[in-house]
């Protein structure tokens, strides 16, 4: 019982980063048509921001540049690259393959390639007993981060007149443009919140696994991608729940079965769910 | 006079690479030793087994349009194919080669008939899945086959005896030589027969072609089998120059420079792609080599080449085989008028 309860919060606490950094990606694509490569350097960017401000500023300050910084990446890589590239989605997606390849290398070249401690809050290093099992903290955190994001995401998308702009947007773009609305600026915008929230995933991740290194992001890129893709391109709702499908499938059969057993049943999944469902659980669908 | 010898560009440049082994010509600056040193030959099949690789997968994206980000699978089965088969199982090379590559198409053929239901970035996020699967199926290690993060080194005593040792070199070289002029041969008759037509058809307006009465989806099979099994030709050789394997070549990053060499050199041209390949592959080479030397964020090669590579793409857009037909036209305009 007490394995079962550590496997769920676990895998739930997995679930909430690839939540942050796929509600993201898929708002993005759902919007402007990329599929961004580059998420997994503002991941980073979130992260080594907050890494090197920690000892100056503080840990919340130095979250908050982070996240800020992480922001910043977003919307500049929109204004400088994704921009003038408007409605060329192949070039939209080499330029960001590009960017992801030369950005972890500046990283590396400014960092060095080994991975670096993390610092976390002293409370998040802390142990509690849940039903019999002994959880970290930190896997609340997560949790209850992205539990957050997604109620304030939701509410921003359902409450304000750019949330309503970017729904529109996302289920029709051309229309929204045709009523004399700069979409663009929304482009910048869902570039900017995807920044912000893979810079909150990188930091957050940073504390779970306790160390960052220049490569994490493109490998929880990829789960992302697969989460989209499963949730449905464009749906916030969908990616939290795809997110938590494959947090769970993954911890689950990590430990039950054999190893790496869980990453191969995650791609499993997301093949079955595109044979039977090509739109993805909830979404548009899914074309180029 | 020269349009007249244009159409033997490519044979008089397939002979100067065949005859190249023989010049003890050093060219400072681009290469270490002369043309015939070990280091350099080593270096150039590297390069050429890329260009034949980076054709190979342009043959998918130039041609066909399918932006697959899972090559690396099939390069890897190729690689990890004969590796396994010389150094586990004691099998003669060749027939461990022809093995390797059959099984490869045939999983190609597997894989591609699931992927290839699913159209445009689905795709892509498709192949990008499989291909990952592989990379952690072959870090895992299982069974002890493939080495796990150290990979997998050559079996030295299954191999004939002129494929190894330093000064056997050069017969690496003209392997991998073949191994490129295989990838043209393959795929510039795809491009002069009917299937070629249809492919850019296909990347142009697939419901037009099936429109016309044909399947897309059976042509976009057989695309996709073919890139697989000239990638595991690919995987052979490298597994050979490079005298084994390491799981570097099962990553997503193998993929997305593929991507990355067939952009540079332009995608769905004649030539572009292989250009781009040996390109990439001389350049991420010796910047890794000259790494140290260079300031900053110079010294790491993916700086400079994914800086390279959006800067191609925002400004040079149909990558280097584009550059020569602009360059043309300018001195087309510039040209005096007669008459």
């Amino acid at each position: 019982m007490s394995t079962v309860v550590l496997l769920t919060l676990t895998g739930l606490g997995l679930a909430a980063l690839y939540f942050l950094i796929a509600s993201g990606l898929s708002l993005v694509f759902g919007l402007a048509g990329v599929l961004n490569f580059a998420h997994g350097l503002f991941l980073s960017v979130g992260a080594y921001a907050t890494w090197w401000a920690a000892p100056h500023w503080g840990l919340p300050a130095a979250v908050a540049f982070g996240v800020a910084a992480a922001a910043a990446t977003g919307a500049l890589v929109e204004l400088v690259l994704i921009r003038p590239l408007y409605t060329r989605h192949t070039e939209q997606v080499l330029v960001t393959v590009g960017l992801s390849l030369a950005g972890v290398a500046l990283l590396q070249s400014l960092w060095g390639a080994d991975a670096r401690i993390f610092p976390r809050p002293a409370w998040a290093a802390e142990v509690t007993g849940v039903l019999g099992a002994s959880v970290p903290v930190d896997r609340y955190l997560l949790i209850g981060a992205a539990v957050l994001v997604l109620l304030a995401l939701l509410a921003f998308l359902r409450f304000t007149r750019y949330g309503l702009i970017i729904r529109a947007g996302v289920e029709n773009r051309a229309m929204v443009s045709a009523l004399g609305i700069d979409v663009r600026i929304a482009f910048t915008l869902v570039f900017a919140i995807g920044g912000a929230l893979a810079g909150l995933a990188g930091i957050l991740g940073g504390m779970y696994f306790s160390a960052i290194s220049p490569g994490q992001g493109a490998s929880l890129l990829i789960f992302a991608f697969i989460v989209v893709v499963i949730g449905g391109l464009g749906s916030v709702t969908g990616s939290a729940i795809a997110a938590v499908a494959v947090g769970l499938l993954q911890q689950f059969v990590n430990y039950y079965g054999a190893p790496g057993a869980g990453d191969v049943s995650v791609v499993v999944l997301l093949a079955a769910v595109l044979l039977t469902r090509p739109a993805g659980v909830a979404g548009k669908v899914a074309t180029a | 006079m020269t349009a007249r010898l244009k159409p033997f560009a490519p044979l008089l440049a397939l002979l100067v690479a065949a005859v190249l082994p023989w010049s003890t010509l050093s060219v400072p600056g681009l290469f270490d030793g002369a043309l015939n040193s070990p280091g350099t030959l080593q270096l150039l099949a590297v390069c050429l087994v890329f260009g034949g690789l980076a054709l190979g997968y342009d043959l998918l994206f130039g041609r066909a349009g399918l932006l697959s980000f899972g090559h690396a699978l099939h390069v890897a089965a190729g690689a990890y194919g004969v590796d396994i088969l010389v150094s586990h199982y004691g099998w003669p090379l060749w027939s461990a080669a022809l093995t390797a590559v059959l099984a490869a198409a045939v999983l190609a053929a597997l894989l591609g008939s699931v992927a290839l239901r699913t159209s445009g970035i689905a795709f892509s996020m498709v192949t990008l899945a499989f291909a990952q699967v592989a990379q952690i199926t072959v870090n895992r290690d299982p069974g002890g086959l493939t080495g796990g993060e150290e990979g997998l080194p050559m079996r030295t005593s299954g191999l004939p005896a002129g494929l190894v040792g330093v000064l056997n070199t050069v017969n690496l070289y003209w392997l991998a030589l073949a191994f490129l002029t295989v990838v043209v041969l393959v795929v510039h008759t795809i491009d002069r027969a009917p299937l070629g037509r249809t492919l850019i058809g296909l990347r142009d307006d697939e419901r037009r072609i099936a429109v016309l009465g044909l399947s897309p989806y059976r042509l976009k099979l057989v695309a996709f089998v073919t890139a697989g099994a000239l990638a595991a030709l690919g995987g052979v050789t490298y597994a050979l120059v490079a005298g084994g394997v390491s799981p570097h070549i099962a990553s997503s990053e193998l993929t997305l420079s593929l991507i990355v060499m067939a952009v540079l050199g332009g995608a769905g041209t004649r030539w572009g792609a292989l250009l781009g390949g040996i390109l990439y592959a001389y350049l991420d080479q010796r910047l890794a080599r000259l790494g140290g030397g260079l300031p900053g964020p110079f010294g790491q090669p993916l700086f400079v080449l994914g800086t390279l590579f959006i800067l191609a793409v925002y400004f040079v857009p149909g990558g280097l085989a584009g550059l020569s037909r602009r360059w043309q036209t300018l001195l087309g305009s510039l040209k005096p008028r007669t008459g």
